[in-house]
């Protein structure tokens, strides 16, 4: 597929040719409406089309008073606040819950361990409107809507398959008997792990933080519904922008967090890399 | 081995068997790895199984009407609703007991709203009539005051229904009022003399005390008191033996006058309040529903409905659910087969690139899953609306003319072109992951044994990738039956699934016994889905990126 | 019972590191242009006097009902006063989830000293509300449809009519105003309307009506879509809330007009839970007392066009705060206005809600 043979028959030098562009439209397709989005956060008026001055390429269709707005405006603002207040306390729960279960887990001899496991794995499986009606439900019950706590604990329980996941992963790559030399060799189990699993399993831990941390960044229904105005986050207050009255705001929001994104991927793609140099397998 | 050897026992350094030593050891890992499980297990146990399993009890949990009217279901036991009549004046008096207490606490209208699920009318019945019952019987209090104008005083009801003991404790309560008044008692002997007067004088002491923090003292009570007492001396003439000093007279002076007074029927008046008291269909719905658990939600959420004869369909003009539940399942297919076809030559081709190539494209498929949800939704309704970026476009190379442009969005089409784009990523990386492991020497086998590019990629390579089709197929159906945003915001009238719908009955019409019947459901099909799944490829396969 | 308590301490710890201070009042409201104009009318004022009270706002009205009621269910009520409309206010009344209030001490009286019970008149709707705005739900059609040769439909029924005005529809997704105006068109006199509509027959009538445009409508559910749609050309005629349309044409300045023709009254305003505490009691109730006399609800029209509920503000009404035209033309309450009105039956619809959006789903869907 890479490399096309010098002796490939002309249907196959077109099949070749094909394809290729068949994928390029299908990465075009993947990647074409989260670009669509910078341009328009630049717009001068406040509508969500593109504008004639716009398409004229005229500076003064052009300017930066969507963003101006998002950092100026207190609801904005306190949707960042709110957004920054719970996503990292939610990731902590679920990274600090999620690596302690996937090391048990990984353990041989776990009893009920597919039932555990598809337990664990149920927040990330289960439609996300019944999980968020049957958390409004329950925590209205327990005091526990409408408050911060109420949100943190949410979103960790969403979070926390994809700690699980991610950190299985890595412990699937893991040499026992790395665990086993350094008891041999008089390490208590403490020590063991912190100075021996817990750098192979790091960029593991990591990565799970990371989706941990989108999960409750970009959670939108659940907030919805267990939040009070004081846990407006972020994507809550895009959601209501949305219904309520479309601001280009929100497409500036958006393009902030998509340069976001691409920052995450980054430090992911450079973690992935550092893992395998560490296992020893080279990135070809 | 030899006979000896076989008898002796194995032991570890320090004398224990060593069968014991291992078996020890395997507890000690089985507990260390359980303490580390556990936190989490707890975790999500108590913050996501249990409010799930709280809403699955929602879904049967009916006991509004028991508690709301707990004297009226006891009487109505009795009715026969074949009969096709209305229930007697007895059910009518429980009616007005409870309905009493249930607007005085502000219940009724609840009760309403629960039971206009079922038949429509019965909401606006009960506030209605919740306006005007709190004089229902106001001919038997205005004779029973003529009578004597004692009956007028709230310390007259007091001290004949509350037990000597309380009488006291509030007197010491009211010469030094600190901290809340003694709860009212009532005494036996006026529990056994006049039981319905009993009964709703109490209702009426707690209310005063618990509500308004007033005293039975001080508060003249409810109307239907009177006519209580009233129904109580005319079942028991010789209550008054029950009582002693003042009471006693008092009671027997009514009792004696009770049989000439003027009467009212309490049925009359309820129909006079509200036409609809009168029909037996109503009174046979409320019957229907008077048990503490109910199958009329999941039946409803399966377009039917309990009816005293027994379940039926809903008339065809109301039926909705099961064709959402058919569309969610038919859009979600179809979203699933559109991410397939997408995302299996995306997956192909990364598999088949170097690493280095690979990984920079798989930046691509990853970008988008790691955007913000709404906002590749608000991306897709600025593309795909008529005056939208497409459009424009195909109106600008003249495709299409200005008139005709397509409609793609607030339909069935926009919610595809969507949720295919967000759900594409979970697609690829399952496929790609699969594919990575298909070594390329089968096809150069099937190839160099004179196999055509087609043939040695049908017949070697994707019987190969098959696995990844199913992991990644489940992974995007399951996720797509369950969506709510996306459809919400693109989806119109024909694009929306069964969620929205779950959605609004928990915030709009409030019908969260109806939501969680829905929910149950939805929830069912996706866990059937999700065993599927952990056949196919195990759930501690699930690869992400 | 004991992991509530566990619970609620956890909580209570959490809380105590200060996020509540004790003088803070949430107000829930609608959010956008209106929340901006009771922000403006009503709350900034008060906090310049009171300036140690911190408003919170929260853009939970649309869902005021079930959040409220899953306060009342966990006992913890974090709102102070929400806004909403009167349909909303009667069931909150009803459940006992909206405290009763006494007009004519909780609220101040007229400057001429009417009582505010007859100020408001017969617009205290419930025991609960306490009324601030009158608005419509109106339609608003594009000036510049070629397909319409020059003609302007000024009458409910050119909305039904695809021959004359060809083009898209935007309506509500939801029964209520529909069916009604379905019927009105479909030749039912205004006051016969909820009878029919009390039939099977009738039903089917406003459906069969309905039927005649139903491939040419857009649905909403949010009042920002209609504007959006009429600015976008997506639709050429569609119903909203009239300060909707009035930011469209005014404000933004599109090609757009109003057909008040039929328009549908309704009322907007607060009510307060049940269970806040006595403090918070005192503190609501003198922020609403304020919040709702005759210069602050006439000061709100300054923002939003929609009519102050008090019959001695209706000569206070002025200007426009930025665009300074006169507000009081774009009233709904207006006479030019208001030569054609429907009244929406909210009793009627308490029963028929859960029925007819049934139905109106079933009919969606076919």
């Amino acid at each position: 597929m890479s490399a096309l043979p010098p002796y490939a028959s002309p249907l196959q030098k077109t099949w070749h040719y094909s394809f290729r562009v068949i994928c390029g439209l299908i990465f075009f397709f993947l990647i074409f409406p989260i670009m669509v989005i910078v341009p328009l956060s630049f717009n001068a008026q406040d509508f969500f089309t593109f504008t004639p001055a716009m398409l004229a390429l005229d500076p003064a269709g052009y300017s930066l008073k969507h963003y101006n707005d998002f950092f100026t405006n207190p609801d904005w603002q306190q949707a960042l606040r709110n957004s920054v207040m719970i996503a990292p306390a939610a990731t902590i729960l679920a990274t600090f819950l999620g690596t302690l279960a996937a090391i048990g887990l990984s353990q041989s001899h776990v009893p009920y361990k597919s039932a555990i496991m598809a337990i664990l794995i149920s927040p990330m499986i289960v439609p996300l409107i019944i999980s968020a009606a049957g958390m409004y439900f329950f925590y209205s019950r327990i005091g526990l809507q409408g408050t911060y706590w109420g949100v943190v604990l949410a979103h960790a329980a969403l979070g926390t398959p994809f700690v699980i996941i991610t950190v299985t992963a890595t412990l699937v790559g893991f040499d026992k008997s790395l665990v086993r030399a350094a008891a041999s060799m008089g390490a208590d189990p403490v020590t063991t792990f912190f100075k021996v699993q817990m750098p192979l399993i790091i960029p593991g831990v990591v990565s799970g933080a990371l989706f941990a941390f989108i999960t409750s960044f970009d959670e939108v229904v659940v907030g919805l519904f267990l939040g009070s105005a004081s846990q407006q986050t972020l994507p809550w207050q895009m959601f209501t922008g949305l219904r309520e009255q479309i601001s280009p705001t929100i497409l500036a929001v958006a393009s902030l967090m998509v340069a976001i994104s691409i920052a995450l991927l980054t430090v992911l793609e450079l973690l992935r890399r550092r893992s395998e140099r560490l296992r020893g397998l080279t990135p070809g | 081995m030899s006979d000896t050897t076989s008898d002796q026992v194995l032991t570890t350094q320090d004398g224990k068997p060593l069968k014991a030593a291992l078996a020890r050891a395997l507890r000690r890992e089985k507990l260390r790895s359980f303490l580390l499980i556990a936190p989490l297990l707890i975790f999500v146990l108590i913050t996501f199984v249990a409010p799930i399993i709280d809403m699955l009890f929602r879904s049967v949990e009916n006991e509004i009407v028991s508690e709301t009217l707990p004297r009226t279901v006891v009487v109505l036991e009795e009715w026969d609703e074949a009969s096709g009549q209305a229930p007697g004046e007895d059910v009518y008096n429980a009616l007005l007991y409870d309905l009493i207490i249930a607007v005085e606490n502000k219940r009724h209208t609840q009760l309403g709203t629960r039971l206009n699920y079922e038949q429509t009318g019965l909401s606006s019945m009960f506030r209605r009539t919740g306006r005007r019952v709190d004089d229902f019987g106001e001919v038997y209090a205005d004779q029973l005051i003529d009578l004597n104008a004692a009956w007028k005083e709230p310390v007259t009801w007091a001290t004949m229904l509350a037990t000597p003991e309380w009488i006291s404790a509030q007197e010491t309560w009211a010469a030094n009022p600190s901290g809340p008044e003694p709860a009212f008692v009532v005494s036996e002997a006026a529990r056994n003399a006049l039981p319905t007067t009993a009964d709703l004088y109490g209702a009426f002491a707690r209310f005063i005390q618990t509500e308004d923090s007033d005293s039975p003292m001080e508060e003249d009570p409810w109307v239907p008191v009177y006519k209580a007492l009233y129904q109580d001396l005319i079942a028991n003439p010789d209550a008054a033996s029950a009582f002693s000093g003042e009471t006693a007279t008092l009671v027997g002076q009514a009792a004696a006058a009770a049989p000439n007074f003027e009467t009212v029927s309490i049925k009359e008046l309820f129909i006079d309040a509200d036409d609809d008291w009168g029909s037996a269909e109503n009174w046979a719905v409320i019957k229907t529903f008077a048990p503490k658990f109910t199958s009329g939600y999941f039946l409803s959420a399966a377009d039917a409905q309990l009816t005293p004869t027994g379940v039926e369909l809903k008339p065809e003009d109301e039926r909705i659910y099961l064709y959402l539940f058919y569309r969610t399942l038919l859009l979600s297919i179809m979203i699933t087969v559109s991410c397939l076809l997408l995302g299996y030559p995306i997956a192909f081709l990364l598999a088949a690139l170097p690493l280095r190539y690979s990984n920079l494209l798989l930046i691509l498929v990853l970008l988008p899953f790691w955007t913000s949800l709404l906002v590749r939704t608000s991306a897709w309704k600025v593309l795909l609306q008529q005056q939208g970026v497409i459009n424009d476009f195909l109106v600008w190379i003249g495709i299409i003319a200005d008139a005709n442009r397509l409609v793609m969005i607030n339909n069935q089409t926009g919610t595809i072109i969507a949720m295919t784009h967000i759900l594409l990523p979970f697609m690829i990386l399952p496929l790609y992951s699969v594919m990575k492991t298909i070594s390329p020497s089968y096809v150069r086998a099937a190839k160099s044994l004179g196999a055509n590019d087609w043939t040695a990629f049908w017949r070697v390579y994707f019987p190969q990738s098959i696995p990844g089709i199913g992991a990644g197929a489940i992974l995007v159906f399951i996720l797509s039956i369950g969506y709510y945003i996306t459809p919400e915001l693109v989806g119109g009238t024909s694009g929306i699934f069964i969620s929205n719908r779950i959605a609004f009955h928990i915030s709009s019409s409030l019908n969260w016994g109806l939501a969680a019947a829905l929910g149950t459901l939805l929830l069912v099909a996706v866990l059937l889905l999700f065993m599927v799944y952990d056949r196919i490829v195990g759930i501690d396969n699930v690869k992400l990126g | 019972m004991k992991l509530k308590t566990l619970f609620l301490a956890g909580t209570a710890l959490a809380m105590a590191g200060g996020a509540a201070t004790a003088e803070d009042m949430t107000l829930v409201s609608w959010g956008g242009a209106y929340q901006a104009s009771q922000k403006a009318a009503y709350a900034d004022p008060y906090v310049a006097m009171h300036p140690e009270v911190n408003v919170i706002w929260d853009e939970s009205s649309a869902e005021a009902v079930a959040k409220l009621r899953a306060m009342n269910e966990a006992g913890n009520i974090t709102w102070d006063l929400v806004d909403v409309v009167a349909s909303d206010a009667i069931r909150l009344c009803d459940e006992g989830l909206a405290m009763e209030i006494d007009p004519d001490t909780d609220l101040a009286a007229a400057p001429d000293g009417t009582s505010a019970s007859d100020d408001f008149g017969d617009l205290l709707v419930s025991e609960c509300f306490i009324p601030q705005i009158v608005y419509s739900t109106t339609f608003g059609y594009r000036t510049d449809v070629a397909d319409w040769g020059g003609k302007e439909p000024d009458d409910i029924c050119d909305v039904f009519d695809l021959e004359a005005f060809p083009g898209k529809r935007s309506l509500e997704k939801r029964p209520i105003n529909n069916m009604e105006w379905a019927l009105l068109c479909d030749g039912v006199a205004k006051e016969d309307v909820y009878d029919v509509l009390e039939t099977e027959e009738g039903q089917d009538r406003a459906f069969a009506k309905l039927d005649s445009i139903k491939d040419n409508v857009v649905w909403w559910s949010a009042g920002a879509e209609t504007p959006q749609l009429l600015a976008d050309s997506e639709v050429v005629i569609g119903s909203t809330y009239n300060g909707r349309l009035f930011a469209l044409i005014e404000e933004q300045k599109q090609p757009v007009k109003m057909l008040w023709d039929a328009q549908v009254f309704d009322l907007d305003g607060w009510i307060i839970p049940t269970g806040l505490s006595e403090e918070r009691l005192a503190r609501v109730k003198d922020f609403v007392k304020f919040a709702t006399d005759t210069q602050r609800l006439a000061d709100q029209a300054k923002y939003i066009s929609y009519g102050p509920a008090r019959k001695s503000s209706a000569p206070l009404v002025g200007q426009h705060a930025s665009l300074g035209i006169d507000m009081a033309p774009h009233m709904p309450t207006d006479p030019e206005n208001a030569k054609n009105t429907f009244l929406y039956n909210y009793e009627w619809w308490a029963d028929y809600r859960d029925d007819l959006d049934a139905k109106f789903q079933a009919w969606l869907a076919q």
